[in-house]
C-alpha cells in the first residue's frame, strides 16, 4: 500500500505526459526527425539495447570514479578547512571562484593536456561535483553543537578526539546530502566531457545520433542517463540509511 | 565564607571551617569578574563573585535567569578565563543543561564517552561503564539509542558520562530543568543517593530553590546580572530530606526572600 502510494503518482504522471506527447506527434503532423514520438524512443531503447548498454558502461565507470574522486576531494578539503582558519581564509574564496569558471572553457584545454582517455573526464566530473560536498560538509561542521565541543574539552579530549567522536559522526548525514547532489551533477559532467571529445559513452552516442538523424536514439540515451542518475541517487539514499540510521529514527519515548 | 555585603547565615548551625583553600578537591573562586562584549555594549556576567566548595561539599547556586550561573560553571571547568579575580579549582567535569547525548551512540557508548575522550579503547571503556549503567537503573538499555530513552533516563546517562570523566569536581548546570515535575522530583532523590554513595565536590547550578535545599550542603543565592553572591545559606539537615519538611520549607523561604521573591 505504501509502495503503491510512492510509485503510482509518478507512474501516472509519466503515462499522462507520454500519452500527450504521443498524441501530439501523431495528430499534430510533427516531423519524426524533429520530434520522435515516445513509441520511437521505446523502439530505439529495444533495438539499440546492446549499443546503449556498452556506452552506458563507459559513462557509468566515469561517473562512479569521478564521483568517488569528488566526494573524497570535497570531504578532504572540508576537513582541512575545518582544521585551519588560515586555510579557510585562503582556500574558500578560490573554491567558490572555481565554480564560476565555465567548464566549457576548461574541457577543451584538458583534452589538449590529458588526451581523449579517462583522465580528462574524471577531472571535469570532479570539478563540477566536488563543490556541493565541500559546502554541505562544512555546513555540517558548523552545525555541530558548540556546547558538545565544550563538554569534550572538560573531558580532556584532544582536538583530534573531539573531531573523531563528535564532529565527524555528526556531519556524516550532511556528507551524504552532498554526495547525492554530487552524483546528479556528475552525470551532467560526464556527458559534457564526452561531448567535448571521446570515442565512447552515452554523451558520445548522444552527440553522434543528432547528425546521423537518429533523434529517437539520442532521446533513448537521455532516458538511460536519467534512469542511471536516479538509480545512483537511490543507492546513496539506501547507503545513508544503513550508515547513519540515527538521523532517521523517529523520536519515540518509552516511559521512565 | 567571609561576610560580604548582604551575605548572611540563616541557621544557627556552626559554619564549617573552610579548609578548602588548600584542599586538592575543592573549588575556590575569589572576586571573579567576567564581562562580555556584545553588540549592545558590555555585559557584566559576574561582578566580584566569590564561591567556595570544600572537598566533598555540595554547593547549590541559585539565581534568576541570566545571572551568570553558566559562566560561573564554565570558569570552574576552565572553559573561560575570568577578566579579574582568582580561580583555584580541582579538575572539573561539566554536566550540561541539555543532555547533549550523541544520537548515533548507544546509552552505553554515550556513558563511556568521557573515557573514549581520554583515549581509552572502546572495549575497555564499555567494560568500565557497563556496571555503572546497571547501578543507575539502566540495565537492559545498554544498546538503546538516546532517542528511545525517556527524559529521566537520558539525564541519568548524561550524569554518568560526567561522573566517569573521573574528575573530583562535578559542575552540574540545571541538570533537571528540562524534565517534567514528577520526573524531576524522582531524579533529585536519585541524585541525592548517588552522591551519598559516590561523594564528589559538586557545584549545582539551578533556578529551582527547592532542588537546591533538598540536595545541597550550602545554598548560594546570586543577584540578577551582574551576578554576585547575596546570601550563603547553610543547610545542616539530615538526608534524605523531604521537600515538605518544615526545615526544608524554612530554608527555601529564606532563599526565596534573598531572591526577592518572597511576596
Amino acid at each position: 500500500m505504501r509502495l503503491a502510494r510512492r510509485v503510482l503518482p509518478p507512474a501516472i504522471l509519466l503515462l499522462v505526459l507520454f500519452g500527450a506527447w504521443e498524441l501530439y506527434v501523431d495528430l499534430g503532423g510533427v516531423d519524426r526527425l524533429v520530434l520522435p514520438a515516445p513509441r520511437d524512443v521505446a523502439r530505439s531503447l529495444f533495438e539499440d539495447r546492446s549499443l546503449l548498454l556498452s556506452n552506458l558502461l563507459v559513462t557509468a565507470k566515469e561517473v562512479l570514479l569521478g564521483g568517488v574522486l569528488a566526494v573524497v576531494l570535497g570531504f578532504g578539503l572540508a576537513v582541512a578547512i575545518q582544521f585551519s582558519r588560515t586555510l579557510r581564509a585562503a582556500v574558500y574564496p578560490l573554491l567558490i571562484g572555481s565554480q564560476a569558471v565555465p567548464v566549457v572553457v576548461i574541457a577543451p584545454v584538458l583534452l589538449i593536456w590529458l588526451g581523449f582517455g579517462l583522465a580528462p573526464k574524471l577531472v571535469v566530473i570532479a570539478l563540477v561535483s566536488f563543490f556541493p560536498v565541500v559546502v554541505t560538509t562544512l555546513a555540517g561542521f558548523a552545525a555541530v553543537d558548540q556546547d558538545l565541543m565544550k563538554l569534550m574539552r572538560t573531558f580532556d579530549a584532544t582536538r583530534l578526539r573531539s573531531f573523531w567522536h563528535v564532529e565527524l559522526p555528526a556531519t556524516m548525514p550532511r556528507v551524504f546530502t552532498g554526495a547525492k547532489i554530487a552524483v546528479a551533477v556528475a552525470v551532467i559532467g560526464a556527458v559534457f566531457a564526452e561531448w567535448t571529445g571521446s570515442s565512447a559513452g552515452l554523451g558520445y552516442l548522444l552527440n553522434q545520433s543528432i547528425p546521423q538523424l537518429l533523434p529517437a536514439r539520442a532521446m533513448a540515451s537521455v532516458a538511460i542517463l536519467c534512469v542511471f542518475a536516479i538509480a545512483l541517487f537511490g543507492l546513496l539514499s539506501l547507503a545513508e540509511r544503513v550508515a547513519v540510521p540515527w538521523a532517521y529514527q523517529p523520536r519515540g519515548e518509552i516511559s521512565p | 565564607m567571609p561576610a560580604k555585603g548582604a551575605t548572611h547565615t540563616i541557621l544557627p548551625a556552626p559554619v564549617k571551617e573552610l579548609d578548602l583553600h588548600q584542599g586538592p578537591a575543592g573549588v575556590c573562586i575569589e572576586n571573579v569578574t567576567r564581562t562580555f562584549a556584545t553588540r549592545r555594549g558590555e555585559v557584566t556576567a559576574l561582578a566580584r563573585m566569590s564561591l567556595t566548595a570544600a572537598a566533598g561539599e555540595i554547593v547549590a547556586v541559585v539565581g534568576p535567569s541570566g545571572c551568570g550561573k553558566t559562566t560561573l560553571l564554565e570558569i570552574i571547568c576552565g572553559l573561560q578565563e575570568p577578566d579579574s579575580g582568582t580561580v583555584r579549582s580541582a579538575p572539573a567535569a561539566l554536566m550540561p543543561q541539555r543532555d547533549l547525548l550523541l544520537p548515533w551512540l548507544s546509552a552505553l557508548d554515550n556513558a563511556a564517552l568521557a573515557l573514549r575522550a581520554r583515549g581509552v579503547g572502546r572495549e575497555q571503556a564499555r567494560a568500565t561503564a557497563a556496571p555503572w549503567l546497571e547501578r543507575f537503573g539502566l540495565a537492559g538499555f545498554e544498546r538503546t539509542r538516546p532517542a528511545q530513552l525517556s527524559g529521566g533516563m537520558r539525564q541519568r546517562v548524561s550524569f554518568l558520562r560526567t561522573l566517569l570523566a573521573g574528575k573530583p569536581v562535578l559542575a552540574l548546570d540545571e541538570p533537571f530543568a528540562s524534565l517534567d515535575a514528577i520526573t524531576r522530583a524522582e531524579m533529585q532523590g536519585w541524585l541525592g543517593q548517588v552522591l551519598a554513595n559516590e561523594p564528589r565536590t559538586v557545584v549545582l547550578v539551578t533556578h529551582d530553590v527547592e532542588e537546591a535545599v533538598v540536595l545541597a550542603d550550602r545554598v548560594v543565592v546570586m543577584s540578577p546580572r551582574p551576578g554576585r553572591v547575596v546570601a550563603d545559606l547553610e543547610v545542616a539537615l539530615d538526608r534524605p530530606r523531604h521537600r515538605t519538611a518544615s526545615e526544608v520549607i524554612e530554608i527555601r523561604e529564606s532563599a526565596l526572600e534573598c531572591l526577592g521573591m518572597d511576596r
